[in-house]
């Protein structure tokens, strides 16, 4: 009697079962086989692209972001105040904090450009003017951190030595093809390379010769007028070394944390706000981005439960047509534990074959391809986002997926009578 | 070696039960090659089932080497098919998606063998009855007196005590039948128990012993000469 009170052994059962499913696949018709493969593809791709085409659209605008405008950390006045105190010193904390690539600090005020200054309004006729943020920059300095010559759209970028050349953002310029015209908003009319405006903050009115048009899909690029940080000094009519805002390049691979941790341990942050990229994103970008992320998760759990249900009907047509041959299994001693992983492990092979093409094309040729081609978004250049960690998380979700959908309908098969399954009653 | 003690088997067919054994007791000892012959419908198969843990009577003892099969949970009894019985069925019940041979190596791969002696054993099996030269056949590829040979091979490959055979001659025309035939009295001339139905007298003859059941009863208890 003791000899058969021992159960089957769980080693058995997986060599068994991993015997009898490499066989089934290896004569399974192929054409089931190449379409499960593909159903499975499909899945992982929606798994993967779809929510990472979403949170794309938004991480390609907070990228540009930090390219553009804060650098990897971004230094910036409180808000009640009118600079960040003690600049100089806290220029000269920048320049040895560890990880340094480049930095620049700007001057920043409220100002206003007038277009065709010199002509006689009629009566009831508006200026040709616009409100605006004016940044006095060092050319050089921003051009290392924010690479701004690279946004340039038409004339030439400042140089360092240039008295009275101003470059003006797009969104400031009335665009006559897609003009944009909602109450409040306001641009300057027929500006042109070459052309003078006058730019005036509080009594102060300087004539500037427009050199270049900038355009990039950052707010803080394209909403503002830039000019050499002496000429806004005269403009303001300070003396004072102050700056409103310092935007810091690291080298690559270098911790944005550890840098801020540097500036925090020097006390920069009693004079200012010190922030990573991520931190000084505008927060509607913050919002869109976890809505998005929501929105991508909601969409590939409905891809994961059509991947759930596909794989469900394929082991369960498959185990209800071989009943019998269930049947004969469980008749010659093979334990249903064996039979049950037999399709689990078919179900695994299917996920499997699935996510590595899978991967294999969205790492080989769709991230490539949005990298090198991205969708163009008005705020943004989408991109896709989809890490080895976060991919290799969906791989596991959509094997988790598929097991319990492949041991589900062989459970209820290989449950039934052995002798009726035989016997086909 | 089996004991079969006052076996009913009733099928539950609404309000007239249908009685496929009747009170049936007998005895099998070890080495015996014993034959089941009746008319269709008499209740052979149902009483080969009950023998071979692929079913379970009604009422009634099946004892197996000293062990009351009765008490054995589900998985016991497929362990107990695994290790101690082997099975023939009319109509071959072999794999059709595996070759003779991995036919063959399932249930000793089942009993832990590893793969170089399963696989040593099985080919023996096959040779032994005749079948070594398709051994890396798919069923379809095989004709039905070769099939019944794979289902015979798998059956004895791990040398079970006892082995039953449900009219394995009734698909196979009379020369492969006779060939099958000659395995079994091989087997059994080796010290193989065997338990065979069939409704062929001349087969039954050849067998040590034949019981006779008639509309599920023991009618006859015959010692073959």
């Amino acid at each position: 009697m003791e000899r058969f009170k021992n159960t089957f052994t769980f080693k058995n059962d997986m060599r068994v079962g991993w015997f009898l499913a490499k066989r089934d696949i290896k004569r399974a018709n192929k054409w089931t086989t190449i379409l499960i493969v593909f159903v499975m593809i499909f899945t992982f791709l929606n798994l993967v692209v779809v929510s990472g085409i979403l949170v794309g659209l938004i991480e390609g605008s907070v990228q540009a972001n930090k390219q553009r405008n804060t650098g990897d950390i971004f230094i910036s006045s409180f808000l009640n105040k009118d600079y960040i105190e003690n600049s100089e010193d806290v220029v000269k904390v920048v320049q040895n904090i560890p990880g340094l690539d480049a930095y620049t600090a700007r001057v920043t005020s409220g100002g206003r450009v007038i277009a065709e200054f010199r002509n006689t309004l009629l009566k009831d006729e508006l200026q040709n003017a616009v409100g605006t943020n004016l940044v006095g920059i060092n050319p050089i300095d921003e051009q290392a951190v924010t690479g701004l010559s690279e946004l340039l759209v038409e004339g030439t970028y400042l140089s360092k030595d240039d008295p009275n050349g101003i470059l003006i953002g797009k969104t400031l310029l009335y665009d006559e093809e897609t003009p944009i015209e909602f109450p409040g908003f306001t641009a300057i009319k027929r500006v042109k390379i070459g052309d003078t405006v006058l730019v005036n903050v509080g009594n102060n009115k300087v004539e500037y010769i427009v050199r270049g048009i900038l355009k990039s899909k950052v707010n803080e690029v394209d909403g503002r007028v830039f000019m050499n940080q002496a000429e806004l000094r005269k403009l303001v009519g300070s003396n004072l070394l102050t700056y409103n805002e310092i935007a810091i390049k690291l080298k690559d691979g270098f911790s944005q944390d550890l840098a801020k941790e540097a500036l925090v341990f020097s006390a920069v942050d009693t004079y200012g706000r010190v922030q990573t990229s991520e931190e000084a994103q505008p927060k509607f970008l913050q919002d869109i981005k976890k809505t998005f992320a929501i929105l991508g998760n909601a969409i590939s759990s409905i891809g994961l439960v059509v991947a759930a249900i596909t794989i469900f009907i394929v082991i369960f047509v498959n185990a209800i047509t071989r009943r019998r041959y269930i049947g004969i299994l469980k008749g010659i001693g093979i334990s249903k534990r064996a039979i049950l992983l037999s399709y689990v492990y078919q179900s695994i092979f299917y996920a499997l074959v699935g996510s590595i093409i899978g991967v294999i094309l969205v790492f080989g040729f769709i991230k490539p391809g949005f990298a090198a081609h991205p969708i163009d978004f008005p705020f943004s250049d989408g991109i896709l986002v989809a890490t080895l960690p976060d991919t290799l998380k969906r791989v596991v979700l959509l094997l988790v997926t598929t097991i319990i959908a492949g041991y589900i309908p062989a459970r209820i098969v290989v449950k039934q009578n052995t002798l009726s399954a035989i016997l086909g009653r | 070696m089996i004991e079969i003690k006052n076996v009913f088997k009733i099928f539950e067919n609404g309000d007239s039960p249908i009685v496929a054994l009747n009170d049936v007791s007998f005895s099998i000892p070890k080495g015996q090659f014993l034959t089941i012959s009746g008319r269709s419908g008499s209740g052979k198969s149902t009483l080969l089932y009950q023998m071979g843990l692929l079913d379970s009577p009604t009422k009634g003892k099946i004892i197996i080497d000293g062990i009351n099969t009765e008490e054995l949970t589900d998985d016991q009894r497929g362990l107990m098919r695994l290790k101690s019985l082997g099975y023939i069925f009319q109509d071959y019940a072999i794999l059709p998606s595996l070759t003779a041979i991995e036919n063959v190596l399932v249930p000793l791969l089942m009993l832990g063998l590893d793969s170089k002696e399963a696989e040593k054993k099985a080919k023996e099996a096959l040779q032994k009855i005749g079948l070594g030269d398709r051994m890396n056949n798919l069923p379809s590829e095989l004709s039905g007196g070769q099939q019944q040979r794979v289902s015979i091979a798998r059956a004895i490959a791990h040398a079970p005590q006892v082995l039953f055979a449900d009219e394995p001659t009734a698909n196979l025309d009379s020369e492969t039948s006779e060939q099958v035939m000659k395995v079994f009295l091989d087997l059994n001339r080796e010290g193989q128990t065997i338990v065979m139905v069939t409704h062929e007298p001349e087969y039954a003859k050849l067998s040590h012993r034949t019981i006779f059941l008639t509309d599920g009863k023991m009618t006859s208890d015959v010692m073959n000469s």
